[in-house]
């Protein structure tokens, strides 16, 4: 059992970093082929004879069951395969069927029954053998319903809002005295509407089957072992009988943490039909039959001494999830770590609706929280008269104000610091509407952000060849985060050896198990993991080289022995990796290594910080909104790769923007749809829309984190970005819009009713 | 349907459903995987390729309707021994994350290069002047193409080095 001691005592080669390679921004290794289009996204695969085309139908009614299928014309239809709905689908285990007591996941039936809960959920399939013949043969099935009233209003339902299972308000001191005696308040709500993922790749399924006991399965999934696992169960099958793949994922942001009935129906019908089957969403499928960012309403009350010191602070967030499902937007905990006060109450209430599944989405229970909380610290910071930067500072904890555990690194106050400078903090006027430029008003705003780091048990194997290449396998996944990089640069750190030398081979369930990608643990967790990988194939190759009479190294001490540009050397003696495996391994050498969460890692509370900078530009006639500038300053551990790190903060930056201003589905309450089913009408950020947008991360190693030292980046950028923005509006214009998105309508109301 | 198009400079006959997109013919019929399939619609722009030198969306234009009109996909940009210099720009610039609407920023930006070349005017530029190679017109002329790992200050950086090493 590993413990943070031993992680900060034990020198490893990404600490000593000899070659340099750790934190250098060195191109994407798997660059090449995403930019000449030659990397296979799942759908893309070319299988071993030609597929079959499957395309699926959503149900239109939100809750109810299917009565009835005339599926008649769509089996007479031209190049038809088969028409499925409940009623003849191939029996599958019932769902969350583990008939493997290990498995990672349960079974995740498709079309097993007339029961309809959310609109959209898939009830019929059609497989034909091409595309065209089977979207045409799809709208020849007639389904017919019997509807009951959704129940979908989340904001009429608030009090049936429950406290999510398991889970208690958390308070310490005393929140309502506390806050009382406060003689400066905030009490204000908010609202965050549904989100969508949006993934650029809409999430695809190809399978086919080598045998009957053997599936074989491409798919875009960010967990390799609970979709490999799932579909076994699924399937009836061994768990080892799916060979699940997942080298390229066009995007996941948590809407592929899980796999989906495109999967499931693909390995279905390719038994069926004996041949390869791949199965798409379309882009209007996606916002129902996958997992969206629920809405919430967050109630956020403040209570400071005159000299901005908080007294109390409480979040409670009102969220909702699928009628069978227990998720939540846990939008308050982020804040017990975040500011010191001796009064604190946080807490949820879960409302189940008849909506689609709500899931984790980018920063999950941050970017929708601090979307009230650092709104509110600068209404707090308006009150007192105070610099919203200085407001932040004076309530900087000593150590995590919620449990008194010391944090492992914090350097927020920094982040603000060297933010305000870097942008220019001080040109700011606290009054608002005060800078014209032509039409525009402009304003500037802040916030801070703040991620909590995870670490998670994995596994990596290295080998070494012949030639002296070192491979990576791991059953992780690189969604665009930059995996495939990181684990080049350490196994080529570890093992000196230059990037060409390295081959990474991920998305794989049949090679060594890694968590996967999300709430941005994977570079920590995997990395670490192939850290452990590393040290062990050097101190096998070392052991080697000392052991083997025809080495020049022959004798001498395996500790001792050096990696350099492929060469192994002891002070003056020396030969080339790839000499020495010829001659004592020419089959290869491989070996594993693991990471676990260390025993006593829950002794110091770790977190990733920031702080975002803003300038808006505000047209009061139309009520638009322009970023025109914006920086996020960022401490969140030792950085792997400059390059990418920065990508990630900047990308979650934008997505802070996007919820700010325009991102938003409504749910339509007659049928319980969500209105936004596309690109068109559920506006992500488009190149227009962001200006000169910069991330700076500061120099920082938290060895209480992991081996590495390092933290998490793909989510930090997100966290407290669009509170930024939102505070820039107002001290453009002096109103605030408390329900997101701020969108033109809203803002000329606010200011119409300021008589502006 | 029987329809030859020119693809990457080969001319290829195909056979086709007359209901196939150009976007479907390339990805289904002749594996050129690399125009991708983001939203079928005409709304991401992932699907870009260029059609006689134009840069259109692949999902909205049936592949019958390109009998003899040359189209380069992003197959026919280089490979990842000979990278184009819009390539290398988007690697060396990390224009991209995911990777999955990049074959399509690529493409867009071969025609928004040729487009400012031919002077064509966008909303960014003056009424009557000939547009110039801003920050500003890169962005209103990318806009069609979404990226949502949100690369864009990545991509604008990339199409500006481009720029400089084909000048």
């Amino acid at each position: 059992m590993s413990s943070v001691a031993d992680w900060e005592a034990t020198p490893n080669p990404v600490k000593t970093n000899r070659a340099g390679l750790i934190g250098k921004p060195v191109d994407r290794y798997e660059g090449p082929l995403k930019v000449t289009g030659t990397a296979p996204y799942a759908y893309e695969v070319q299988p071993p004879s030609p597929p079959a085309y499957g395309v699926m139908i959503g149900a239109e009614i939100a809750v109810g069951r299917v009565t009835g299928a005339d599926l008649a014309a769509a089996r007479a239809a031209p190049g038809v395969l088969a028409v499925w709905t409940h009623e003849n689908a191939p029996a599958q285990p019932p769902r969350g069927t583990k008939a493997h007591p290990r498995s990672s996941a349960g079974s995740r039936p498709a079309l097993d029954g007339d029961r309809v809960t959310y609109w959209g959920q898939p009830v019929a399939f059609v497989v034909a053998d091409t595309l065209e013949n089977a979207v045409a043969a799809a709208h020849l099935v007639k389904l017919s319903y019997a509807p009951e009233t959704p129940n979908v209003d989340f904001h009429g339902r608030l009090i049936d809002g429950v406290d999510p299972p398991g889970e208690k308000d958390v308070e310490v001191g005393d929140f309502e005295a506390g806050f009382k005696a406060s003689p400066v308040q905030v009490d204000e709500t908010w609202t965050t509407p549904i989100q969508n993922h949006c993934q650029m790749e809409p999430c695809a399924s190809l399978a086919w089957w080598e045998g009957p006991d053997r599936c074989i399965a491409h798919t875009s999934v960010q967990m390799v072992k609970p979709a490999q696992h799932g579909l076994a169960e699924t399937l009836g099958i061994d768990r080892d009988g799916v060979h699940l793949m997942t080298r390229y994922i066009g995007g996941g942001f948590g809407g592929k943490g899980q796999t989906y009935d495109d999967l499931t129906l693909a390995a279905l019908a390719a038994r069926e039909l004996g041949r390869p089957v791949k199965v798409a969403f379309t882009r209007q499928q996606m916002m129902h039959g996958t997992i969206h960012r629920p809405a919430t309403l967050q109630r956020v009350r403040l209570g400071a001494e005159k000299d901005g010191r908080l007294n109390a602070f409480s979040i409670m967030t009102w969220t909702h999830c699928h009628s069978d499902g227990a998720f939540t937007e846990h939008a308050s905990n982020f804040a017990r770590a975040l500011y010191a006060a001796p009064n604190r109450l946080t807490g949820h209430r879960l409302v189940k609706l008849d909506l689609p599944h709500a899931g984790p989405m980018r920063a999950p229970g941050e970017a929708s929280g601090t979307m009230s909380l650092e709104v509110a610290m600068d209404e707090l910071a308006e009150k007192l008269g105070m610099d919203p930067v200085q407001l932040r500072i004076v309530n900087e904890p000593p150590v995590d104000p919620e449990n008194g555990r010391p944090f492992s690194q914090r350097q927020l106050v920094r982040c603000l610091q060297e933010g305000a400078q870097l942008f220019g903090w001080d040109r700011r006027l606290p009054q608002p509407g005060q800078v014209r430029d032509g039409r525009w008003h402009v304003g500037l705003g802040m916030a801070a952000a703040i991620r909590g780091n995870f670490l998670l048990p994995a596994k990596c194997s290295f080998s070494v060849d012949a030639e002296g290449t070192i491979t990576v396998r791991q059953g992780m996944t690189d969604i665009g985060t930059g995996t495939y990089t990181v684990l080049a640069q350490i196994a080529a750190e570890t093992l000196g050896v230059p990037l060409g030398k390295v081959v990474v081979e991920i998305g794989d369930s049949e090679l060594p198990p890694a968590p996967g990608s999300g709430g941005q643990f994977g570079a920590a967790t995997a990395g670490s993991a192939a850290l452990a990988a590393g040290v062990n194939l050097r101190r096998a190759v070392a052991e080697l080289a000392v052991g083997d009479a025809g080495s020049p190294l022959h004798g001498g001490d395996p500790e001792a022995v050096t990696f350099q540009d492929g060469v192994i050397a002891l002070e003056n003696r020396s030969e080339t990796l790839s000499d020495l495996i010829r001659r004592t391994r020419p089959e290869g050498l491989t070996v594993e290594g693991e990471i676990r969460p260390a025993q006593d890692a829950q002794r110091w509370s770790t977190q990733t910080y920031g702080a975002h900078f803003c300038e808006v530009g505000v047209d009061v006639v139309t009520g638009e909104v322009r970023v025109r500038r914006m920086l996020g300053v960022f401490a969140a551990g030792r950085i792997l790769n400059a390059k990418t790190a920065r990508s990630q903060l900047t990308g979650g930056m934008i997505w802070g923007v996007g919820a700010a201003l325009t991102e938003g589905n409504a749910v339509d309450p007659r049928y319980g749809s969500l209105i936004a089913q596309d690109l068109a009408q559920y506006l992500v950020p488009a190149h227009a829309d962001i200006g000169d947008l910069d991330a700076i991360m500061l120099d920082e190693v938290d060895d209480k984190a992991n081996p590495m030292g390092i933290k998490g980046v793909g989510e930090l950028g997100n966290s407290g970005a669009s509170a930024a923005v939102a505070n820039a509006i107002h001290n453009a214009v002096g109103v605030r819009v408390r329900d997101y998105p701020i969108t033109p309508d809203k803002l000329l109301a606010a200011l119409m009713a300021r008589g502006l | 349907m029987r329809t030859t198009i020119t693809v990457n400079g080969e001319a290829r006959s195909l056979d086709l459903d007359p209901r196939t997109t150009l976007l479907d013919a390339l990805r289904e019929h002749l594996k050129l995987t690399g125009a991708k399939k983001g939203c079928d619609h005409g709304q991401c722009g992932a699907c870009t390729v260029l059609v006689n030198g134009v840069r259109i969306n692949a999902c909205l234009s049936l592949a019958v309707m390109h009998d003899g009109d040359e189209v380069i996909s992003i197959e026919g940009v280089g490979t990842p021994d000979r990278l184009h210099p819009v390539q290398v720009a988007f690697l060396n610039q990390d224009a991209f994350q995911c990777g999955y609407c990049t074959p399509g920023q690529i493409c867009s930006t071969l025609g928004l290069l040729a487009e400012l070349e031919a002077g064509h005017p966008s909303q960014e530029t003056a009424p009557g002047a000939k547009p110039e190679f801003t920050g500003d017109e890169i962005r209103e002329r990318m806009s069609g193409n979404i990226c949502r790992c949100s690369a864009y200050p990545q991509i604008v950086a990339a199409i500006r080095q481009a720029a400089e090493q084909m000048a």
